[in-house]
């Protein structure tokens, strides 16, 4: 197991930097520690799989990221802003501006059509009609799916669903995706589609991609880093082994 | 958020669960409509009062007296000014000046006098009234047999009832029944009637240039008896006693007439120490304004002219007041079941908290901030109020006609005329909607405030 210091030789800046991180639940009487004074740097343009056991605190590093949350203590600076230090407003700017999130439930609103959740964020953004018209089009003809783009969530296979939740977390152009346990709800066929999606993200578009998951060989296949949790504790953080049977000829950025 | 984005999400949010939020709706629309109804009611009940007031002709009606008038209304104001002694007097003068203040349509005198009038060589005593040709339109002469005076100069007369029955020898014992105006008029129209008066002749010359009595120079006037053949040329069926002003005459003349006749008028006495010539003073002026609204003006540029000036604005005051009291208690019951309704509104926002907190979650995840949650909330709430207020409207609209026209029905079977007393004026189909919105946004407050604190990690947890 080799630790190695997580610094992105090719922008020499840090997209995320969390110092002795922690965030307490109060459960009745007990105290929950969800994250545990978790310290790591992540460079910009990283690929970094976030792995642990269910109740491990990978879910709870991800939303503090995500600035949906807040911490108890310590700090998280996400390209020098320190999210404890943001306001609610500004914390929703970040969110909309800077961050892209997909989960495993997808959480596509059910009510509008393909099109109309994919420009949801743009709205947030007052972006006006006919460029977020043509914005939606575009990511979503980036992920394939410009033939449904007029159906409703409920009419489209969950792979599909996943593809429009990526393309929605894309129509910002922001730096950071966050993945909460994306493929959770697909079978592996689709799940590595959606993956080699992301991957697609990571290096064509240059953004930082940090992934929660608890299926190691997906994060083996994917990710370039792996960080191990266990009850709210960094446990490991580690190179992925340059080892890539799919792609390891193309492993590096392009 | 923009405005219209906000509009079209929140009108597709209200299409989500639409049995609830049309029941909402509704319940928006009954409350609105009942408001609109009940003020309806209480408008168009007071539009008939003031139609009834203005068309009796009284309700833009100034009567202008001199402060010295000794029978004064003696109000508390009058008290203030020019003491009765500096007070000037009615004179033609100053019936002219009021005439070309702004805003007055006419001044004339009130010319009245008692004098003998013979019908058939028989002597009867009355009292007479000039009317000008304004007076066509008062409401008094409403039912008139005959026809008003063919010019304001023509030797005509219009009879009272009760005079017409005088003069036919048929007043009614008490308790008989009244006979019909139409009845006693046939025998009289196009008759002559002989009224003897006293003229006011004027003063001679050597009394005015007398020094000794230099202060009663005024005073050297003769009285000349004179005789003026009337054409009675209609009967009016108007009670002497319901009104002010003029019509508590029994015969009536043409103004010009009246004028022209220089009528000894009881004032002539009174301002003997005063008049300075043959002019005549008037007792009261009737000044009429062009618009009822403008009474106010005109009757305190009247009195700061040092009259003494009365209208039945003064006496309408307390019937405003009462309708504003009927206002408030109307528009109170007519709130209350809008206030029933924003109930519903609130719970059916809190309910779509519960039901879409999933939602307010993915929203907040993916950049809404908790303004854009609260506005949305906010424009479901505000896009029920506006649906519901003008459907509202529509429905008290509507409740309002059918009430008028089972009441018409009513009143024709009772051989009454119809009355329009349901008004929905624009101002208020304008101010419901309104209040429907404001109402709605009061009850959104709390159910908005609380989305947009929802903790976005609890709410996508929240399956």
């Amino acid at each position: 197991m080799t630790t190695v210091p997580a610094v992105s030789a090719e922008r020499g800046t840090f997209a995320i930097r969390s110092e002795n991180l922690c965030r307490y639940y109060r459960m009745g009487e007990s105290l929950i520690r969800a994250v545990d004074g978790v310290s790591l740097e992540i460079g910009a343009g990283e690929f970094v799989a976030l792995l642990g056991s269910s109740g491990s605190g990978k879910s709870s590093v991800l939303n503090l990221i995500a600035g949906l949350d807040r911490p108890t203590s310590g700090s998280v600076m996400v390209q020098d802003r320190d999210l404890a230090k943001l306001s609610r407003e500004e914390l929703a700017k970040y969110r909309l501006h800077v961050v892209g999130m997909v989960f495993q439930s997808f959480n596509l609103i059910a009510s509008m059509t393909v099109a109309e959740n994919v420009e949801l964020p743009l709205r947030f953004a007052e972006v006006d009609r006919n460029r977020r018209q043509k914005l939606a089009h575009e990511a979503l003809e980036r992920v394939g799916l410009q033939a449904r783009m007029n159906h409703r969530p409920s009419e489209l296979s969950g792979g599909e669903q996943q593809r429009a939740a990526l393309a929605r977390a894309l129509i910002n152009r922001p730096q950071l995706l966050l993945a909460d346990e994306p493929t959770g709800n697909l079978d592996s066929h689709t799940g590595s589609e959606i993956m080699d999606a992301v991957r697609d993200f990571n290096r064509e578009l240059g953004m930082t991609v940090l992934m929660v998951t608890h299926e190691r060989a997906l994060a083996e296949r994917y990710a370039r880093r792996m960080i191990f949790l266990a009850d709210g504790k960094l446990v490991d953080d580690r190179q992925n082994p340059p080892v890539d049977v799919r792609s390891g000829m193309q492993r590096g950025r392009p | 958020m923009k405005i219209p984005d906000l509009t079209e999400l929140a009108l597709r949010n209200l299409r989500e669960s639409l049995l609830r939020n049309s029941l909402t709706t509704v319940g928006i629309s009954v409350g609105v409509a009942s408001l609109v109804a009940m003020l309806s009611l209480g408008i168009g009940l007071q539009q008939m009062a003031s139609r009834r007031l203005v068309k009796s002709g009284l309700f833009d009606t100034i009567v202008v007296t001199s402060r010295r008038e000794l029978r004064g209304m003696g109000r508390e104001e009058e008290r203030s000014g020019p003491t009765p002694g500096e007070s000037r007097v009615l004179d033609e003068p100053v019936r002219a000046e009021i005439e070309r203040m702004p805003n007055v349509a006419e001044a004339y005198p009130d010319i009245r006098f008692a004098t003998e009038l013979r019908f058939e060589d028989k002597p009867h005593l009355t009292m007479v009234s000039a009317l000008p040709a304004s007076a066509k339109t008062n409401d008094a002469f409403e039912g008139m047999q005959g026809s008003f005076f063919s010019s304001e100069s023509a030797p005509e007369a219009i009879l009272q009832k009760s005079f017409a029955e005088e003069l036919l020898g048929k007043t009614p014992a008490l308790g008989a029944a009244e006979p019909n105006v139409s009845e006693l008029a046939k025998p009289l129209l196009g008759k002559e009637l002989t009224m003897i008066y006293a003229q006011r002749a004027g003063n001679p010359p050597a009394a005015a240039a007398s020094t000794t009595a230099e202060d009663l120079s005024g005073a050297a006037y003769s009285v000349v008896s004179r005789e003026q053949k009337l054409k009675i040329v209609g009967v009016a069926d108007l009670d002497p006693e319901s009104m002010r002003g003029p019509t508590r005459a029994k015969v009536f003349l043409p103004l010009k007439l009246a004028e022209s006749l220089h009528v000894m008028l009881p004032t002539d006495l009174r301002e003997i120490a005063r008049a300075d010539s043959d002019q005549p003073v008037y007792s009261s002026i009737s000044v009429r304004v062009k618009n009822p609204a403008q009474i106010q003006g005109v009757e305190d540029a009247i009195k700061k002219m040092g009259f003494s000036a009365f209208s039945i604005l003064d006496a309408s005051r307390g019937l405003r007041q009462f309708f504003a009291v009927l206002y408030a208690f109307l528009g109170i019951f007519g709130s209350l079941a809008l206030m029933v309704a924003s109930i519903g509104i609130v719970n059916t926002l809190v309910m779509a908290i519960l039901e879409r907190r999933r939602e307010i979650g993915i929203m907040k995840a993916i950049g809404a901030s908790d303004g854009d949650v609260k506005k949305l909330f906010f424009a479901e709430a505000g896009a029920m109020g506006v649906l519901g207020g003008i459907v509202g409207v529509a429905l008290g609209w509507a409740i309002g006609q059918v009430i008028n026209l089972g009441t018409n029905v009513y009143l024709r079977r009772q051989s009454l005329p119809p009355e329009h007393f349901w008004a929905v004026p624009w101002w208020l189909v304008g101010s419901a909607i309104l209040f429907a919105l404001v109402v709605s946004l009061v009850s959104g407050l709390y159910p908005a405030g609380r989305a947009a604190r929802l903790d976005p990690v609890q709410a996508l947890r929240y399956e």
